[in-house]
């Protein structure tokens, strides 16, 4: 009632009045192709960006020791925890026009960039960590008292163990970001064709009273978002084959 | 060591540079734009009728949601039904989908020309741009977080204790309250946590189905919107303000029930 019966709908309405046609003409509606390309390229470039530093961060807060660890991991959450439309302004604070270390990135594509850094930081870092921490830092000793660097034992030993969980908090870090809208909206000034988001080009188009144009670029989110589910349900199950035996 | 060292100062620059840096300077930024100016947008009554309605959508989701949470997980965990996957797979699509997309699902289907908008409106009931709509993409956005805490806690209770007790005589009720909730409570209560979280800061979905009527469906994330697009700055730092002092708030408590969650595994 709350979750399947609101979906049958948008997919019905957008496929009303004949899928080749209406469906057709709106997701090819430059204004909206414009969107969906620039969600896509910006979403895969935070999910990325989150999959490098995201595992440094996990590998610190887990082999690293310094005062005040326990504090920084707690930071960890806040992304979780803080209402996204706070996190957008919060990011306005810092690198908007009145910047106090002069970085202007306000209404550009960095900026949104960084709002989508901001809301997807916690994915990798929770998945990794967890994996980290079991690791066993034998395998590691062994394989560097056979004489293997320490770049070697990274991408030889440590990296196989825990890239499903860097995939999977990717994957997850990726649908979050292909859908936010809080935290873009304030900073990017949704400017079409440039700084418009597809989630921004959705509220817009449901507000100016075109629900046929906004649902066919919604079923394109829903789209994504299923083979995210599936994506991420498939790299835990072949994490786990060998558990299972 | 040098290595160590590095490694530790990206990590470090990073939080700071996305996350804490950020986060400090809305702090800055209201006490630079004038705590009195913020102070007037906060206790505006429009403002002040926001935070209610945000209250008020959070206190019927999140019950409704844990009712719905517990009962979910245990349906996942111990039965066996034919469309388990299906319903697996829904409950998690809300964490994977925009919430655009959830408001506008809703619009469609209760909206003028939707499936339920005629009969609604020969009847007098309004969804659309009223507290129903409000509640009810709340739920949707909110539907995960419990479900997922319990699935996981279920799983590795295994249910030989539950079985005891049925073998003692007690019936399916007594078993739940004195078995099977006391074992979960932890994960429960982890889960209430985050909903809380999401429903307090639901932005997008509530965007596309409240209409953001001033003082009757706007709630408090669309108010700090409003207020940064009549370019009251003050205003808007400074409701947001509270709104992160919530999330903080939300953050202490979930670093204080986590360790017993993890413990009660």
């Amino acid at each position: 009632m709350v979750v399947a019966l609101p979906i049958a709908a948008l997919v019905w309405s957008s496929r009303s009045g004949g899928v080749s046609g209406s469906f057709w003409d709106a997701i090819t509606n430059p204004e909206a192709l414009a969107a969906l390309k620039l969600t896509l390229a910006v979403a895969a470039l935070a999910a990325l960006t989150n999959a490098v530093l995201g595992t440094i961060t996990a590998w610190v807060l887990v082999r690293d020791d310094f005062r005040g660890k326990s504090l920084v991991n707690a930071t960890i959450d806040l992304p979780f925890a803080l209402p996204t439309i706070v996190a957008g302004l919060v990011v306005l604070a810092l690198y908007g026009p009145y910047s106090p270390i002069g970085v202007h990135l306000a209404f550009t594509r960095a900026a949104i960039w960084l709002a989508l850094l901001f809301v997807t930081l916690p994915f990798v870092v929770r998945t990794v960590q967890p994996v980290l921490l079991e690791l066993d830092t034998e395998m590691e000793e062994a394989a560097r008292s056979l004489g293997a660097s320490e770049r070697t034992i990274f991408f030889r030993v440590v990296l196989p163990t825990i890239l499903p969980g860097i995939l999977s908090g990717v994957t997850m870090a990726f649908a979050r970001a292909v859908g936010e809208i809080g935290a873009v909206t304030i900073i990017s000034g949704n400017q079409p064709y440039r700084t418009e988001v597809a989630s921004v080009f959705i509220l817009n188009r449901s507000q100016a009273g075109d629900p046929a144009g906004a649902a066919a670029v919604a079923v394109v989110l829903l789209t994504i978002s299923f083979v995210v589910l599936l994506a991420v349900g498939a790299i835990r199950h072949r994490a786990t084959r060998y558990e299972r035996g | 060591m040098g290595r160590r060292l590095a490694l530790r100062g990206i990590a470090l620059s990073y939080l700071t540079l996305v996350l804490l840096g950020p986060l400090a300077m809305v702090f800055w930024r209201v006490w630079e734009e004038g705590v009195g100016k913020a102070w007037t947008a906060i206790s505006d009554p429009n403002t002040i009728h926001a935070f209610k309605m945000t209250l008020l959508v959070t206190a019927i989701a999140v019950p409704l949601n844990t009712v719905f949470g517990i009962v979910c997980g245990l349906l996942i965990v111990r039965r066996r039904f034919p469309g388990k996957g299906l319903v697996n797979a829904f409950v998690d699509l809300p964490l994977a989908l925009s919430p655009v997309v959830v408001g506008l699902s809703l619009f469609l289907l209760y909206g003028r020309t939707g499936w339920f908008g005629p009969w609604l409106q020969q009847h007098g009931v309004q969804i659309l741009f009223a507290t129903p709509s409000i509640v009810l993409v709340t739920m949707f956005v909110s539907l995960p977080f419990v479900v997922r805490e319990v699935v996981p806690m279920l799983r590795e209770l295994g249910d030989t204790e539950e079985q005891a007790a049925r073998t003692l005589g007690a019936n399916g009720l007594q078993t739940f309250f004195r078995i099977t909730l006391p074992s979960i409570r932890w994960a429960v209560i982890y889960g209430v946590i985050l909903t809380t979280a999401r429903c307090l800061g639901e932005y997008g979905a509530v965007a596309v189905v409240s209409g953001s009527i001033q003082g009757k469906t706007e709630t408090a994330t669309l108010r700090v919107q409003e207020e940064y697009e009549n370019l009251n700055m003050a205003g808007a730092y400074g409701i947001a303000l509270i709104l992160a002092a919530l999330g903080l708030l939300v953050l202490v408590v979930m670093l204080r029930v986590k360790p017993k969650e993890e413990a009660a595994r």
